[in-house]
């Protein structure tokens, strides 16, 4: 097995006329935690739209645990093993927490009913509590619906998800932009514990405190292009923000933008 | 450093934290309405309406006031488990009225006897080998109308992405003009004893709360249940789950319409003929019914046993004003009241929610 877990190779998205993102080249490794910034419209969203399947590339390859992959949609992605919290979150407001994390992909007896077969309840129930536990997500009542809950436990839900299915690979695009100082807090506590468990991630993110918190690496995005790959002892603050204003490009990105 | 590092302190499933259930406010309303019908008996009328006040030691209740309560919501009743449904997809059926008249008319032709009174019957649609068939035929005729009805609405609503509230009046007309077209107006009478028996009697209660049982297992433990929930709560968080959204709002509108089916049957065995208008309205006092019971036009919230508790309110309604020898132009006064209020509150609870989360 390959210790690169997903790979980009000239990665490209055009909306007709309007270049997106041209030629992304981009490799994550196993367990490592990867940062993407750069300014609105600089064709982040748009890197991750094309490799969840949400979008299909102009061009390019994606290569996913070894294999090209070209998913038709974000089910076929989650099913490959990537798990995606999005912007906006994709629960249901009326249903508790087990049956948000396993809605869709629920745990059943007497299959035989179709789609009238039994919910096993209880085994959906030791799932979510494990893998609440795992991440150290606290949610104070698991029955509770998701409409009674604060934005926090929403995203801490949504994330949860995630380390309930044992996936590959987890990409967040923003997901504290909308929280508070605490809720923040909270989210960045899971996403470290993702890290010591080896998940691989790709956190989407405007915020440099959280990011040089959280990652190993940056990748800096201007224009649909990447200019710059970081190691996060390499860099600081300032430097990240002249690649992202265009003030710096990074040596092997020359020519690039 | 916020607390969230210190582990899973308040992780609990606490069945005593559940959040109290909204049937319990539906069914603190039928108490309500019952002591109010009951001061107001005891006030104008001298009697009561659900207890028995003669001087008869046997019972405490009016039997047969509550018998007629039930009977009287039964049949629409059925139809409202079905609405039930549509309506917590953040769906409407307005068709199930039109649906009940159609199919009670196709369903009643195959149920006939071959002879009235020693003479051919006199109303016959079909040829003599269409007569005096088992039972078993023109029931599955009558689930088959009412589930051809639901399957074109389901598609409609589905697949051709016509909002449900048009996709269905469209088949309240459509299926309003079947009926009348059928035997060009004319009823369809004379059905054989065995089709007699389906509605007679307390039949229609049974069905209605064999069916209720039924489809509060089915919506409360399966995935059918819980995938109706989630499109009504949140369609592209059904739709990112992977929940085949079409495929499952063609099976909800489906179940509707045979409900209304059997609904028709159910009616026509009971009138012993079928007429082209049956079923006026049903689709409106089916809706009333859920409302009622708690289940949100927004989707996403409402049970069966909201809705059975609904349909009570309206029996409960109906009867205290016959009771009290009102008028039935007040009653209808007072049930669009109800249903207003029914709807205005539930906005309330939802803006309440919002401002607490």
């Amino acid at each position: 097995m390959s210790d690169i877990i997903l790979e980009t190779k000239g990665l490209t998205k055009h909306y007709g006329g309007v270049h997106a993102l041209e030629g992304a080249d981009f490799q994550l490794k196993r367990g490592e935690h990867v940062a993407i910034m750069g300014d609105n419209g600089a064709g982040k969203s748009t890197f991750v739209r094309q490799i969840t399947g949400v979008e299909q590339r102009t061009r390019g390859d994606v290569i996913f645990d070894g294999e090209h992959v070209s998913f038709a949609g974000p089910l076929d992605a989650r099913e490959a093993g990537i798990e995606t919290v999005f912007q906006t979150l994709a629960l249901a407001d009326d249903l508790n927490v087990p049956d948000n994390l396993f809605l869709g992909r629920e745990k059943t007896k007497f299959d035989w009913l179709g789609p009238f077969r039994l919910l096993d309840y209880k085994a959906m129930r030791e799932d979510t509590m494990a893998g609440l536990v795992k991440t150290g997500v606290k949610i104070p009542n698991i029955k509770n619906t998701i409409a009674n809950m604060s934005g926090g436990q929403r995203q801490c839900v949504a994330i949860a998800r995630t380390a309930t299915f044992a996936s590959k690979l987890t990409i967040m695009d923003e997901p504290t932009a909308a929280l508070g100082v605490q809720e923040t807090a909270q989210v960045e506590n899971i996403i470290r514990t993702l890290k010591s468990q080896g998940e691989s991630l790709i956190l989407v993110s405007h915020n440099m405190r959280q990011v040089f918190d959280l990652v190993d690496r940056i990748i800096v995005f201007r224009r649909g292009r990447i200019v710059a790959n970081l190691n996060k002892e390499d860099t600081d603050g300032n430097d990240v923000v002249s690649y992202i204003t265009g003030a710096k490009t990074g040596a092997e990105y020359e020519g690039a933008a | 450093m916020s607390d969230a590092s210190e582990g899973t302190g308040g992780l609990t499933y606490d069945k005593s934290k559940r959040s109290w259930p909204n049937e319990l406010n539906v069914f603190g309303a039928l108490i309500l309405i019952i002591i109010i019908f009951e001061i107001l008996g005891a006030v104008f009328m001298q009697q009561s309406l659900l207890f028995d006040t003669r001087d008869r030691f046997d019972s405490i209740f009016n039997e047969a006031r509550l018998r007629i309560i039930i009977i009287q919501v039964a049949i629409i009743g059925i139809i409202a488990l079905g609405v039930t449904q549509v309506i917590i997809t953040a769906g409407i059926d307005l068709s199930s009225g039109s649906v009940v008249g159609a199919t009670a008319m196709i369903a009643m032709s195959f149920a006939q006897v071959a002879e009235v009174n020693g003479a051919m019957n006199p109303k016959a649609i079909f040829g003599p080998s269409f007569l005096d068939l088992p039972v078993v035929i023109p029931v599955l005729v009558g689930l088959a109308v009412g589930t051809l009805a639901g399957f074109i609405n389901g598609a409609l609503v589905a697949y051709a992405r016509i909002p449900p509230f048009i996709a269905t009046l469209g088949m309240m007309l459509f299926a309003r003009g079947v009926a009348q077209w059928w035997s060009l107006g004319n009823p369809v009478s004379f059905p054989t004893e065995g089709y007699a028996k389906i509605g007679a009697g307390m039949m229609p209660v049974i069905i209605f709360l064999s069916l209720a049982v039924l489809f509060h297992f089915i919506m409360n433990y399966t995935v059918y249940g819980k995938h109706t929930y989630a499109i009504g709560s949140n369609e592209a968080a059904a739709r990112m789950s992977g929940i085949n959204v079409p495929r499952h709002l063609m099976l909800v509108y489906m179940i509707a319409g045979g409900l209304a089916g059997l609904a028709a049957v159910i009616l026509t065995s009971k009138n012993l003929t079928a007429q082209s208008g049956m079923g006026l309205s049903y689709e409106l006092e089916a809706i009333a019914m859920a409302v009622i019971g708690g289940v949100s036009l927004f989707g996403g919230r409402g049970s069966i046993i909201g809705t059975v508790i609904g349909a009570l309110i309206i029996g409960v309604i109906t009867s205290g004003f016959t009771f009290l020898r009102l008028g039935a132009f007040y009653q209808e006064m007072v049930l669009g009241m109800i249903i207003v209020g029914a709807v205005a509150l539930d906005q309330w609870q939802q803006q309440r929610a919002a401002a607490r989360a």
